[in-house]
Formats: C-alpha cells, sequence, structure tokens
C-alpha cells in the first residue's frame, strides 16, 4: 500500500535499467519499496539494478524480460506481475527510444519503430496497467514523458510527435482512472543528461537524473498531476506554446 | 453497490471499495459470508485519521445503518449501544439522565465500533483509562460466526477486539458502563508553563489529582521557550459549581452553534505565518497562574468539533496526525521530537500533550503509562516523512509506540518492536478469522493480517506474514 506520503510498497518499472528509473528506485527504497518488479530488455543490466536494489534494502526483486515493441505480451506480463505479487503500488513507465532525427527523416521504418515504442508501446502498457490499479482499487501510476511534447521542434520532431502522443494519454488515462483509487502522474522533464543523450549538446535548463528522481517523490506527496523538472519549464513551455511560428524556430534550433 | 473512493479523516491515500450498509445483524453476517476476494472492513464515521478504516478494491461495510441506544439496566448505569451508533447519540440520550461516558476521546464524531476498534481514551486517562475498561460485553460478527464476547468469558477475543483496527470483526452491539453526572459541565483550571520542563513538571505534580490533564504547546516556539504550552486540568462539576442561571438545567447539553467549512475551503493549504500568530496568542493570552472557569463537557472535551470538516482546512495532499507515547522515564523523547520536527521545518500546526496512565491488556491497545504527544501537520510539507521515520525510531527504541488508529505511514518493520504482543494478537486474530476475511489498507501496509487477505493468491508464499513484521517478543 502506499502510505500518506505516496511512498510505496511494492513497485513495477518498465525501462527499469534507464539512468531515471534507477534514480527513483534509489529513493523509493530508502523509504518503503521492498518488493520490486524490474521489466526491460536488458538482461545484464536488469541484474545490475536488482542488485543495486537489494544492497539498499530491497527484500524481493524480480526481473521480467520486456519488450516494448511486442505490444502482444504486454497484457499477459502485466497480469502476470499483479497475479505474483498482488498489489502493485507504484507503476513507473520509463522505457523510450530518443532516436537520431537526421537517420529518422531518410528511414521511415526507423521512425515507425521509434513512434511504436515511445508511443504506442506506451499505450499498450498503460492500459493493462490501469486494468490492474482500477481492480485494486489503488495505486499510482508515473509515466515519463517531455518537454519535448510540448510543442514539435525541427531538430527532434519524430521523438517529440511520439511524447506527444503518450503524454496527452496518460492525462487522458489519468482522467479515466479518477475516483478509482488509482492515480497518474505525467512527468515531463528538460534535457536529462543521460545514457541517453550522452553527446547531445545540453539545451538550456539541462537537468539530471536525480533532479528528475526527486521530482517524482515529491509529485506522489503532493498528488500533483503533471511535474516538470526542473519547475520553471513549466512556465517557460507556457510561453514557448504560443509563440509565433517563426519567432519559435528561430529559437528553437539554437 | 457502487465503489466508492474512500481515505480517512486525514484525506491521505484515498482508495476505492464497494461499500455496503447493512440495516440489521444478519445483514452484516451475510456480507461477511459472502466476502469478495480482497475482504472486507467495517467503516464507521471515518475518523480515523489514515488507512484503518478502508479496504481497496475489496468490501467496506458501513456501520451507520446499525444505529440505537438503550438502557440494559438502568439502575446500574449499563447502556445498551449499537455499533454504529456515535458517542454522540449516546451521549445525548446519557446526559439528560444524569449519566456520561467515562472515556470520550477528541470527538463525539466516532461510532461505538469505532471507539471499540481504536481502544479511545480521552483527556482522563490516567484516572479512568481507555474505552474498552467501560465495556462490559460486545456482540462481535467474526466470519467464524456471532459471538457475546466478555473480558472474562473469551478475554484473548475481548482483548484482540479493544485496539484491534476492526480486524476481529464487526461489533454489531457492545453494552457499556455509565458513570452518573450532576452537571455537563467542567471545571477547568488553567494556567501556563514557561517551557516544556515547566509543562511535564505541572502535569506530574498534579498527576491524579483531577480527572482530565491536557496541555496544549506552542510547537513552534523556539530557544528557551521550547515546548512552553498551556495545561489545563478539570473535573466534573457539581451543580454549585455552576453560575446560577445554568443551575435550573445542570444536565442541558450546550448546543453551541457548529461553524460549517465550505468545500473549497481546502484549496489552499493553512498558511504557515497565520500558524504563528495563533500559537503565540495562543499562549500569551491563557493566565500565569491557575485561573478556575466552568466550561461545558462538550467544549472541554471537543473544542475541534465547533468546526465541522476542519480537516479539509489541509488541502489536497492532507495531513497526517502523529501520535506517539514514551514511558515517564523517557520524556526527553517529547523534547527532541519537538526540537527536530522544528529544525526540520516541519513545525506542527498543532500539538496537544498528555500523560497516559495503565495499561489496558489488548495487544494493539495504544496507551501505555507515560507521556504521549500528538502532532498534526500538512502530510506534503517536504522532508516530513524522513523526520517522522526517525522519530519512530526514537519512540521505538524508547519502549513507546505510535498509535495505530491514527497512522498512515508507518514502518511496518517497527510495529512488532511497538506492540511486543502482536503476535498473540494474530493467533487470536487467525482463530476467528482463519480464511482471511477481515483486512483494511492499514492491515495490509503493516502486514498485521496474512497476505492471503490482501487478495493474493494463498499459494504466492509459505509465510503469512512479511518476515520483516513478526514481533519482537
Amino acid at each position: 500500500m502506499n502510505d500518506a506520503h505516496g511512498s510505496p510498497q511494492t513497485v513495477l518499472v518498465f525501462g527499469a535499467t534507464s539512468d531515471i528509473a534507477r534514480a527513483v528506485l534509489a529513493r523509493l527504497a530508502a523509504r518503503r519499496a521492498r518488493t520490486v518488479v524490474l521489466a526491460g530488455r536488458d538482461p545484464e543490466g536488469l541484474q545490475a539494478v536488482a542488485e543495486e536494489l537489494r544492497g539498499a534494502g530491497v527484500t524481493a526483486v524480480e526481473t521480467v524480460a520486456f519488450e516494448a515493441a511486442d505490444t502482444n505480451a504486454h497484457a499477459a506480463l502485466v497480469d502476470g506481475v499483479f497475479a505474483r505479487h498482488g498489489d502493485i503500488d507504484l507503476v513507473l513507465v520509463a522505457f523510450g527510444e530518443l532516436g537520431d532525427q537526421a537517420a529518422l527523416e531518410t528511414d521511415p521504418a526507423a521512425a515507425v519503430r521509434l513512434v511504436q515504442v515511445n508511443y504506442v508501446a506506451a499505450v499498450s502498457v498503460g492500459l493493462a496497467v490501469a486494468a490492474g490499479l482500477r481492480a485494486q482499487g489503488h495505486g499510482n501510476l508515473v509515466a515519463l514523458s517531455s518537454v519535448a511534447a510540448e510543442r514539435p521542434r525541427r531538430s527532434n520532431f519524430v521523438y517529440g510527435s511520439s511524447k506527444a502522443g503518450m503524454d496527452a494519454f496518460f492525462r487522458g488515462l489519468g482522467d479515466a482512472l479518477r475516483g478509482s483509487g488509482a492515480r497518474v502522474v505525467v512527468v515531463r522533464p528538460g534535457f536529462v543528461r543521460t545514457r541517453m543523450t550522452a553527446g547531445l549538446p545540453p539545451a538550456p535548463f539541462a537537468t539530471t537524473a536525480d533532479a528528475v528522481a526527486d521530482g517524482v517523490v515529491r509529485a506522489l506527496e503532493t498528488g500533483a498531476e503533471t511535474v516538470w523538472v526542473p519547475p520553471v519549464l513549466r512556465w517557460v513551455m507556457a510561453v514557448l506554446r504560443h509563440l509565433p511560428g517563426p519567432v519559435f524556430r528561430r529559437l528553437g534550433d539554437r | 453497490m457502487a465503489r466508492e473512493l474512500l481515505a480517512g479523516w486525514g484525506r491521505t491515500a484515498p482508495s476505492s471499495a464497494e461499500v455496503t450498509r447493512p440495516a440489521r445483524p444478519d445483514a452484516v453476517v451475510a456480507a461477511l459470508a459472502g466476502a469478495p476476494a480482497r475482504g472486507v472492513i467495517a467503516r464507521g464515521l471515518g475518523r480515523s485519521y489514515g488507512d484503518a478504516a478502508q479496504n481497496a478494491g475489496g468490501l467496506v461495510l458501513s456501520t451507520l445503518g446499525l444505529g440505537g441506544v438503550a438502557w440494559a439496566d438502568e439502575a446500574a448505569g449499563l447502556v445498551r449501544a449499537a455499533g454504529g451508533a456515535s458517542l454522540d447519540d449516546v451521549q445525548r440520550f446519557l446526559l439528560p439522565q444524569g449519566w456520561a461516558l467515562p472515556v470520550l476521546p477528541g470527538t463525539r464524531h466516532v461510532t461505538v465500533g469505532g471507539a471499540v476498534a481504536a481502544d479511545v481514551h480521552g483527556k482522563n486517562h490516567g484516572v479512568d483509562g481507555s474505552f474498552a475498561r467501560h465495556v462490559a460485553d460486545l456482540r462481535l460478527a467474526t466470519p467464524a460466526g456471532v459471538a457475546a464476547v466478555t473480558p472474562v468469558g473469551d478475554p484473548d477475543l475481548f482483548w484482540a477486539t479493544a485496539g484491534g483496527l476492526g480486524l476481529t470483526g464487526v461489533v454489531l452491539e457492545a453494552t457499556l458502563r455509565a458513570a452518573p453526572v450532576e452537571t455537563a459541565y467542567v471545571r477547568v483550571v488553567s494556567r501556563r508553563a514557561a517551557d516544556l520542563d515547566a509543562v511535564l513538571a505541572a502535569m506530574s505534580a498534579k498527576d491524579g489529582r483531577h480527572r482530565y490533564a491536557v496541555a496544549w504547546l506552542d510547537a513552534l516556539a523556539t530557544g528557551g521557550a521550547t515546548g512552553r504550552g498551556v495545561v489545563s486540568w478539570g473535573d466534573t462539576a457539581g451543580v454549585a459549581d455552576l453560575p446560577r442561571r445554568r443551575q435550573a438545567s445542570p444536565l442541558a447539553t450546550d448546543h453551541r452553534r457548529t461553524v460549517t467549512l465550505p468545500r473549497s475551503a481546502g484549496a489552499a493549504a493553512l498558511p504557515g505565518a497565520a500558524v504563528t500568530v495563533v500559537n503565540r496568542l495562543r499562549y500569551c493570552r491563557a493566565p500565569a497562574t491557575d485561573v478556575a472557569t466552568v466550561e461545558a463537557l462538550d467544549r472541554f472535551l471537543f473544542p475541534l468539533d465547533a468546526v465541522d470538516g476542519w480537516n479539509r482546512l489541509y488541502g489536497r495532499a492532507g495531513f497526517v496526525q502523529y501520535q506517539f507515547v514514551v514511558p515517564c522515564t523517557s520524556a526527553d523523547v517529547v523534547r527532541v521530537a519537538l526540537e527536530r520536527l522544528r529544525d526540520a521545518g516541519c513545525p506542527p500546526v498543532l500539538a496537544v500533550l498528555k500523560r497516559l496512565g495503565a495499561a489496558d491488556p489488548g495487544p494493539l491497545s495504544f496507551p501505555l503509562p507515560g507521556w504521549t504527544l500528538a502532532v498534526d501537520f500538512p502530510a506534503a510539507r517536504a522532508g516530513l516523512a524522513g523526520v517522522l521515520d526517525g522519530l519512530d525510531e526514537m519512540v521505538a527504541g524508547a519502549g513507546g509506540r505510535v498509535y495505530l488508529a491514527k497512522d498512515a505511514r508507518l514502518r511496518p518493520e517497527l510495529v512488532g518492536a511497538m506492540y511486543p504482543g502482536l503476535d498473540r494478537w494474530r493467533a487470536v486474530q487467525r482463530r476467528v478469522d482463519p480464511d482471511g476475511v477481515l483486512t483494511s489498507d492499514l492491515g495490509r501496509r503493516l502486514g498485521l493480517v496474512p497476505a492471503s487477505a490482501a487478495g493474493r493468491p494463498s499459494s504466492a508464499t509459505a509465510a503469512p506474514y512479511p518476515a520483516s513484521t513478526v514481533g519482537a517478543g
């Protein structure tokens, strides 16, 4: 069960080897998390995260092979986790790919794959998880979106469009779950310095996985539905969203 | 039956459940017999601060359809009340006839069943003990059947039910021993004390000499004034104590106006500066030496009942009330707790100190002889979760405990250390609920009941309880 501060005892993470997922898990393990299910693609990476968590006091860690693009397998995977572990207090959806915009523009098949991972798979996982949370009558679903979801930029619009889709989906899912005891938190970090963005020039208001994790834990405490990291991006993006196209383009591609 | 979103009085961690409201005892028995996989818990007026009376994904049995108060034996002061009757109902029945319940908590809006399940105490614990001490018998609906439970006939089940958080069954009826009173008023003596030592000394000096004793602390005071407060003692007033205009009707209940907060009042949490000012005013307005007054019993015992829905003042994220007790020899824990909370930027909005007397035999009953501090905070205060975890360790280390009926955040690993009779309680709980029908969000969170009652497949684990919550002794 979640406590009064939104600290979960049982956690399920999709994309568990990501830097942000690991930072969130470290904080939850220091609080109440004692059972964690790690879903991801890289078995060795999952084992490494599992070891970290055992060292941090998590008594039960399970790793599950999860292929985002294989949407047909998602419902059975999610049902199995709920059946094996009973209540799942927090589900973190942290998988996603950034892609190389220039390459994606000339390789439609690759662009479709990225959209399938970032958006289609998120819908598939989100609906399966929502059914489980609704049945158990409580639980939080935290979805990692991006500021890129707010307004498409020339430099990463394939990625941005996929995040816009998943962002809209999870906000709507949150509305659909109102009154069920389950709650959705959409997290919109700016540029996060992680392995995913290694080698890219940092954008203004760049942040870290630790700051994103702090934002997630804080949202669980306060009951916020949308989290911006850093928080100032809420107001920055509110302005950018309404800029005329020519101005935005000049700003956006620096 | 429709799913409803339910939360405790603190409005933290809501969950949804099917809610049924049986109008007769046999419907309660039927509900227990036909319990869904995620189990059943009873819920009264929802005054538990945390998640004791909610059951995510399962069935919540509202006892509010089970009302009624009548004499069982008027000459002996034995009153029979339904589990869903409120203490307000019982008091309204008793007072005009010159009787009163000996133990009343900080609100009269709790049910008889809830008062038993939390084994509530009042400002007179040192003299009168807790609620269950004045219960002659219970009619308890358990999954194993309806039982008449008395402290003599089945002491194990009686005391497992007193403070048992509803996890041993549904209280259908209780016979309560009332005490005769001449008036519905209290003679109150109050004065302020300049720091925590002065508060403790004042309360210790008069321990047992007055029926009621309570101290309100100004938790925002710093430095040498840390723990300063206003101490009040009280005794039931005789007719001669009342002002002449009240002597004609000494048992008339004080029908003060109740203020109801608008639903939108919770939009913004209490501003911190206002809290500081109110605390300072309250301290400075109190007399420096003993001043005697006569107050209506209701006003003295239930000051917060004057504002209906005061819990909404804390805003969307709700609030946490943290109450612990430590033995008299560990009064320093109270000081360290106040200092740590203040230094962490989490000074409580409200802080109340009482001295508790001898404990009841209930393994999960809260009171122990010692000092009890109750403090309220907005739940979303940054850093609060960590400070309270630290206080838990200190309280457990001192041989103390936190009040489970108010809990919404205790680390489950500490329950066994705080309640050494936990395993004994579990054995009785298993006896009346072998199939794990009774469960609640609190029961799941703290691992009080077997995991199978939490909707888990029974084959999932060999050990029914999480190893970390097995009792210490």
